[in-house]
């Protein structure tokens, strides 16, 4: 396997007509068909430029121009998968899920079918083993059209994670995705999740991105989640890479009739990460909230882009972003709430607050509402500032010196975001995560950052925070 | 209590665009299309110095090159810019001394548009440059004002009688290339305003200019630059008003404002070009660019518009705040009813140490029409201290209508604080509710409300405007009451 610079969209035409055997080995007849629509698709616009109204401040090309290698099969990883198991949340009981460097770690063994008839396994297998589930909600929900890499996704993934969870059912555990990148080459990953989550059910599912060496992997997912009526989905998304990485994720959501959604992002660490979400409120009575928190610095760069679809009458979605950028750090947000004709009765707010802490800092920020609706209510909200020299001037009265007033107002600030993750552990782990990466102690992550937690040892505030 | 706005209402059921007419004078066009020939007849017919041929022919060529932009929220029906008049101007322009030698139909146009030249003199101490078919008709009050230096006059005097000013500031703020609009105006504006406050004086009247187009098939292009020198003040307000037809007719104008040290311009706008029919039909395209910079320290640039007109509107008044301590402003009221659409807003860019910028902005849409904001917060690294804070709400009255917001704001330092917030809704029925209970019957009582929101914008306009806009508020909304 060769690396190549991936920085023209004629390239991965090219592999793709040379890899199609290999990368549709699995596949079904139709999926094939949506995998040369796709590459049709990305052909037609190529990769996106800064005249692309959703990437004018966003430099995807350059991250291209690397030497990237892809591959299409299996290939065998020299991470010793017992090491990654090692990375387990120790308070965290979950079902868990590993990939590494894109690939579902056990991918040639069966699908896993919990008692409660849950399947949770690769995408692969379930193409062989569950090929009428796949079928009839992959590729439904993401849409390809105006969006370059989810149609690079769809033509060229072959694996990712699959899970279902029939009717009436509550999964005890929350599921754990967690992707490790490492490897002595520069990857190139695509990845393609599907879930499926039927009526009445519910499920808690945390998605994390983590590398293990500092090459410079390109990963770009494309997650869809659909939800039957009445289902209830919490969606936790971690990202800690290191600052050559680049993560692209789109997250795709379809929300049946009173379908609840609690959509977290924290991005820690990255070179540049883009999360997309895509909510579809089809039915009535649906409910989405989206929250963001991203703390960047150095070089890095955080891209959030919500579309929130209000399809349907009497749903509601409230957003809320918020992130510190210390250093020449970038970060854009791009809320777009669609109150569709008809869709009467929607509340909608969208809120994105950010703190520069230096002079190189930038923040692009795009609060949009487009509505078609008369009986709405619907606000945004965007701020960009520094630390609120009243609040700070109170602490600073009070005695506590200036590195930790600036350090607890900045915490306050993203504890807002935290506060709202419903699973308990997890919330004191990306508590203490976020402590310590306002301290600057996270901010290169040579380890897998879930050993970074020592709950036994509390974190106080009267340490010399020299970073800050 | 009542009784006013139920007056105003009454007025409107009756009118369906009291603008409508068309005066029947003698005009001279140009051949339609647009090639250099035009451009080089339409230079030689204002007898322009080889500056502004040249300046005419760059814009045209960059034109050329420009493609019509996509991205605003708007379904424009294609152009064709070869079937427009770029040329329209009443034949008999004599030099005129006073009123009286003025065209008399002329006259009964501004008599019928309620801004008769003769009325304004008098009572409002108004001057006037009035604009039809983009050519300067009559300016009032020059004698008033060239006591003071001020120079008010019609574009074309102006490259005549001080080419020095125009060749200095003409398309500084609004380069020839900016936009494929901005360029196509610059390749063939036939007329326009000029007006130049010399250092430290304030203008003791308001200046004004109304423009109207008048013929059919052709295209309004005007161009107004102000100039206000150091220490200057100056309030200008623009109104337009077009005939009723049943193909659209293209209006692409430019305003260019230089506001240098411790200057001050407000510009008042209320815009209401035909609109349209119920159905759509006709109305004006109305393609404006607008941009002011503050130049010198504690400069202020302050933008107010109504606008209720229009088939189509694009158009962002912008302010470049370069002067250290400089403000700029801009307050929005956007009416869209029936099948109009506006994509409207402002763009602040802070370039200058402790710049404060506002921006208020209010759409109304009702019917099935549609109404964006559109903004750009541009906070630069050398903007230390800057401000700015913008609200934008919306409010829709029908549920085939579309209300949006697409704010942009871009910060690079960290000193500067930056706040957007916007709403939509509808009127709530407990206010409708508390009207009702006190005998307000429900139009009366929505008149009021949607007066009330905008009042924040409305009391920003000069007097003379104020109460205009008010009934053009209510007219742009009739039938959509209920």
């Amino acid at each position: 396997m060769t690396a190549t610079t991936l920085n023209h969209a004629e390239t991965f035409d090219q592999l793709f007509k040379e890899k199609l055997p290999v990368i549709s080995r699995n596949d079904l007849a139709s999926l094939t068909r949506l995998r040369n629509e796709a590459i049709a698709l990305f052909n037609q616009n190529g990769l996106p430029g800064s005249a692309d109204e959703k990437w004018r401040n966003t430099d995807i090309t350059r991250r291209l121009d690397l030497d990237y290698t892809m591959h299409h099969e299996d290939f065998q990883s020299n991470l010793d998968v017992e090491k990654i198991f090692a990375c387990e949340v120790p308070d965290l009981d979950t079902f868990l899920i590993t990939m590494v460097n894109g690939w579902y770690a056990y991918r040639n063994s069966a699908l896993r079918i919990l008692p409660s008839g849950t399947i949770i396994g690769s995408l692969g297998r379930a193409l062989r083993e569950a090929p009428e589930l796949v079928e009839a909600h992959l590729g439904k929900v993401a849409r390809m059209h105006n969006n370059p890499f989810v149609a690079l996704n769809t033509a060229f993934a072959s694996d990712g994670v699959f899970i279902y969870v029939p009717d009436n059912t509550v999964v005890t555990k929350p599921i754990q995705m967690v992707n490790v990148v490492d490897h002595h080459e520069n990857l190139f990953m695509q990845t393609r999740n599907l879930v499926i989550v039927g009526k009445n059910s519910r499920l808690e599912l945390v998605h994390c991105d983590d590398s293990h060496n500092h090459t410079a992997g390109f990963t770009n997912t494309v997650t869809e989640i659909v939800m039957g009526d009445n289902a209830s989905v919490d969606y936790y998304k971690m990202q800690n890479i290191n600052d050559q990485s680049t993560v692209l994720h789109s997250a795709w959501f379809h929300l049946g009739r009173d379908a609840r959604l609690n959509s977290h992002a924290i991005s820690l660490n990255g070179g540049l990460i883009r999360n997309e979400s895509v909510v579809t409120l089809s039915q009535p009575g649906a409910d989405a909230n989206v929250y963001g928190l991203y703390l960047m610095d150095k070089k890095q760069q955080t891209d959030n882009l919500v579309f929130v679809d209000h399809a349907a009458p009497n749903c509601t979605s409230s957003e809320l972003f918020k992130g510190i950028l210390d250093d020449y750090a970038r970060a854009v947000f791009n809320g777009h709430i669609l109150v569709r004709p008809d869709a009467q009765q929607t509340a909608a707010y969208q809120s994105n607050r950010n703190i520069l802490l230096t002079d190189k800092a930038r923040v692009n920020t795009q609060p949009f509402l487009e509505i078609y609706a008369d009986d709405v209510k619907c606000s945004h909200g965007a701020t960009v500032g520094q630390l609120d020299a009243e609040a700070m001037f109170y602490l600073r009265s009070r005695g506590i010196g200036e590195e930790n007033a600036r350090m607890l107002l900045m915490y306050a600030f993203a504890a807002e975001v935290i506060g709202k993750i419903g699973i308990e552990n997890l919330r004191d782990r990306i508590d203490d995560l976020v402590k310590k990466r306002l301290r600057g102690e996270l901010s290169i992550c040579d380890q897998c950052v879930l050993h970074c937690s020592k709950p036994d040892q509390p974190i106080t505030f009267d340490i010399d925070m020299s970073k800050i | 209590m009542a009784s006013e706005p139920n007056d105003i209402l009454n007025e409107v059921t009756q009118s369906e665009y009291k603008y409508g007419f068309v005066t029947d004078i003698e005009t001279e066009l140009a051949p339609k299309g647009l090639t250099e020939e035009t451009i080089r007849f339409i230079s030689s017919k204002k007898e322009e110095p080889p500056f502004m041929l040249e300046f005419r022919l760059n814009a045209f060529r960059r034109w050329q090159s420009m493609k019509q932009p996509e991205w605003a929220h708007l379904n424009i029906p294609p152009i064709d810019f070869q079937d427009i008049h770029y040329y329209a101007a009443p034949k008999k322009r004599p030099e005129l001394e006073s009123l009286d030698q003025v065209d008399p139909e002329l006259l009964k146009t501004f008599e019928k548009l309620g801004i008769s030249l003769e009325e304004q003199k008098r009572l409002s101490g108004v001057a006037v440059d009035a604009v039809i078919d983009s050519v300067s008709v009559k300016t009032t009050f020059s004698d008033t004002l060239a006591k003071h230096g001020i120079i008010f006059c019609s574009f074309s005097d102006a490259v005549k009688n001080h080419p020095e000013l125009v060749k200095q500031y003409m398309g500084t703020v609004v380069p020839a290339g900016d936009n494929y609009f901005a360029a196509l105006n610059s390749a063939v504006f036939s007329d326009g305003s000029f007006a130049y406050i010399p250092k430290g004086v304030r203008c003791p009247i308001e200046l004004s200019t109304y423009f109207r187009i008048n013929a059919a098939n052709t295209g309004q292009f005007e161009r107004t630059l102000i100039v206000a020198d150091e220490g200057a003040y100056v309030s200008y307000m623009e109104g337009c008003t077009a005939p009723q037809r049943d193909e659209n007719q293209l209006h692409a104008a430019i305003v260019e404002i230089v506001a240098l040290k411790d200057a001050e311009v407000k510009y008042s706008t209320v815009q209401n070009w035909y609109p349209g029919d119920k159905e759509g039909r006709g109305g004006i395209y109305n393609f404006v660019t607008k941009r002011g910079i503050c130049k010198g320290n504690h400069s202020k640039i302050s933008w107010t518009q109504v606008e209720t007109g229009s088939a189509i509107t694009w158009k962002y008044p912008s302010c470049i705040l370069q002067g250290d301590n400089s403000v700029g402003e801009f307050y929005s009221v956007a009416v869209t009813n029936n099948y109009q659409q506006a994509d409207t807003g402002s763009k602040m860019v802070h370039l200058g140490r402790n710049t404060r910028s506002t921006i208020i902005s209010k759409g109304i849409s009702a019917g099935r029409s549609n109404n964006s904001y559109r903004g750009l917060v541009k906070i630069t690294k050398r903007a230390e201290n800057a401000r700015n804070f913008s609200q934008c709400d919306s409010l829709l009255l029908g549920d085939k209508c579309g209300a949006h917001t697409f704010p942009y704001i871009q910060t690079e330092n960290r000193s500067s604080v930056v706040e957007h917030e916007a709403t939509t809704s509808k009127i709530s029925d407990d206010q409708l509710f508390y009207c009702q209970q006190r005998g307000i019957d429900t139009e009366s009582a929505i008149g009021l409300i949607v007066n009330g929101y905008a009042r924040e914008v409305l009391s920003k306009l000069p007097m003379e405007f104020a109460v205009e806009a008010q009934k053009l508020l209510s007219i742009s909304l009739e039938g959509s009451v209920g």
